[in-house]
């Protein structure tokens, strides 16, 4: 196996950790008085984490100049769906009890919901063609349109997290500062050639009239 | 769904807790010798854990009235699963955070509009009636709920000590503050200190109590040692703890939830499952009874005013509880 290789392996056996945690601290009866919430909690602050670790990855090899890091984003990006199917899961199953009437009713009456399974949703076609045949169909330019569904999924998953704190909202402050600086790069880097462009025909045009 | 139990099993219930905890602590012993240093740790902050809940002294106290046959929550959930924002927004905090926090010399400041305003100290205030075990149900507004069995006696003994005046309308209660001793007060998550209020005939009700323990101990630290009040037809927020003072006033008090958010918090917050939260419903809850996962999977139907209904329900008659909530 590539160097590479090896690493992703090892990175595979970290991203299992929150889960190996959970189940251990079910197995020992350490969940505490409310194991639902519990689960519910940690699998909504991993899905979120990964999420965030996904868009992380392009600043952080282009600031680095680092290309093998492409390599990790689409294991991480399956984790992220991974942890937010367990916590969807955990939600219809372990909270609702599987009952299709009060989820309904919860999806389309509860903003917070309502934000989460927009969040969640959105990452079902991203997951789907993450395959290299689906890149492939798809061709690289409406793949990457496609996969850009992932900020809009970022944004619904932080509000998510914002709307269901009853009043201390510092940790969801958090992943939303992390998740403006992320889009921001994004923003700067997308209007980066027009402004540079700019100025340069600016400085250009102010040569030629100074001469 | 219930486990039916007699009313009366309180006392016992606290020697099979104990029972309880030690088997625990010797099956988690028994799986923490092959595995890792880490488990090794958490297992020593547990026994840490149950010696410092242990430390309350036993109270003596008599049977009170409505009981309930529900199954009662463990001594370790209500101990360790506590909203006590004055320690931490987090459950397991107050547990810990609240381990060293000082219950003696303490004392209870009642005035207002009042015949005798007086300064109580509270190994007075734990002499001033009989106290009773009262087994209730707790709902938090958040949507779970337990059954506690608190040692108290009617708030209305406290209060009649002072004879409120006629012009006597409604009662404000004062948390201490004390950001050095609680760190939660360090930060401007709510408006310190905490100040909840009832309406004096809602003061004066037989179920509301002023509770000095819980399980037959005085009270934990993280519950609101050495002194709170317990409002079982409200939601939990209502039911202040370490009180430090009340006071009898004539204009409606404004509560530090109700402050911070009026319209997800009303003065009255009576458990009410018609009217939702705005951002959740109050129909259902999971009720804390020890079982885990697997017991904690089915929710169960808030009932109007948590159950006491026939009790409380004349105290609102003609009001509109959408209006008022």
């Amino acid at each position: 196996m590539t160097r590479v290789g090896w690493l992703k392996l090892v990175f595979f056996l970290v991203c299992l950790a929150p889960l190996a945690g959970l189940f251990w601290k079910a197995a020992t009866a350490n969940l505490g008085a409310n194991p639902i919430e519990i689960i519910t909690r940690a699998t909504g602050k991993w899905t979120l984490t990964f999420v965030l670790v996904t868009l992380a990855i392009t600043p952080l090899r282009k600031l680095t100049a680092q290309p093998w890091l492409i390599r990790f984003r689409r294991m991480l990006g399956l984790f992220a769906f991974s942890y937010g199917c367990l916590h969807f899961l955990t939600y219809i199953w372990l909270d609702q009890g599987l009952d299709i009437h009060s989820m309904t009713k919860d999806v389309s009456k509860r903003p917070f919901i309502t934000a989460g399974f927009t969040a969640f949703v959105l990452l079902i076609p991203l997951a789907v063609t993450s395959t290299r045949r689906m890149i492939q169909r798809l061709g690289g330019r409406r793949w990457q349109w496609l996969h850009r569904l992932i900020y809009v999924s970022a944004t619904a998953g932080v509000t998510h997290f914002l709307w269901l704190v009853k009043k201390d909202i510092s940790r969801p402050v958090i992943y939303a500062t992390i998740l403006c600086m992320l889009l921001s790069y994004r923003v700067v880097v997308w209007a980066m050639p027009a402004v540079l462009g700019r100025r340069r025909r600016a400085a250009a045009m102010a040569d030629v009239a100074g001469d | 769904m219930l486990i039916k139990k007699p009313a009366d099993v309180a006392s016992s219930e606290i020697t099979l807790r104990r029972a309880y905890l030690s088997r625990r602590a010797f099956m988690a012993g028994g799986a923490a010798a092959g595995a890792s240093l880490l488990a090794g740790r958490k297992l020593l902050e547990m026994a840490f854990l149950t010696q410092v809940v242990r430390a309350g002294t036993k109270l003596n106290t008599v049977k009170g009235p409505f009981g309930t046959d529900e199954k009662l929550t463990p001594f370790k959930d209500v101990t360790t699963y506590n909203n006590f924002y004055e320690f931490s927004t987090d459950k397991d905090g107050p547990a810990q955070l609240a381990r060293d926090f000082r219950t003696r010399p303490w004392q209870v400041r009642v005035e207002g509009l009042v015949q005798k305003p007086r300064t109580f100290d509270i190994d007075d205030i734990l002499k001033l009636a009989s106290l009773e075990d009262r087994v209730y149900r707790h709902r938090c507004v958040e949507g779970w709920s337990m059954v506690i069995p608190w040692v108290g006696y009617p708030l209305s003994a406290l209060l009649k000590q002072v004879d409120p005046l006629g012009k006597a309308k409604y009662v404000e209660f004062t948390t201490i503050l004390d950001p050095k001793q609680m760190p939660g007060q360090r930060s401007r998550i709510l408006d310190w200190p905490y100040i909840e209020g009832l309406r004096l005939d809602e003061a004066m009700h037989a179920l509301a109590i002023l509770c000095l323990g819980l399980y037959g101990e005085a009270l934990p630290n993280q519950d609101g040692a050495p002194v709170r009040i317990v409002l079982p037809w409200k939601y939990g927020f209502k039911s202040a703890k370490s009180i430090v003072k009340i006071r009898l006033v004539e204009q409606q008090p404004i509560s530090t939830w109700n402050r911070a958010v009026p319209d997800e918090y009303g003065f009255y917050s009576n458990v009410n499952p018609e009217v939702d939260h705005p951002r959740w419903s109050q129909k259902m809850e999971r009720r804390i009874d020890g079982s885990g996962i697997f017991g904690s999977l089915k929710k169960i139907p808030t009932r109007m005013f948590n159950g006491y209904g026939d009790q409380v329900g004349q105290l609102y008659a003609g009001m509109d509880l959408r209006k008022y909530f």
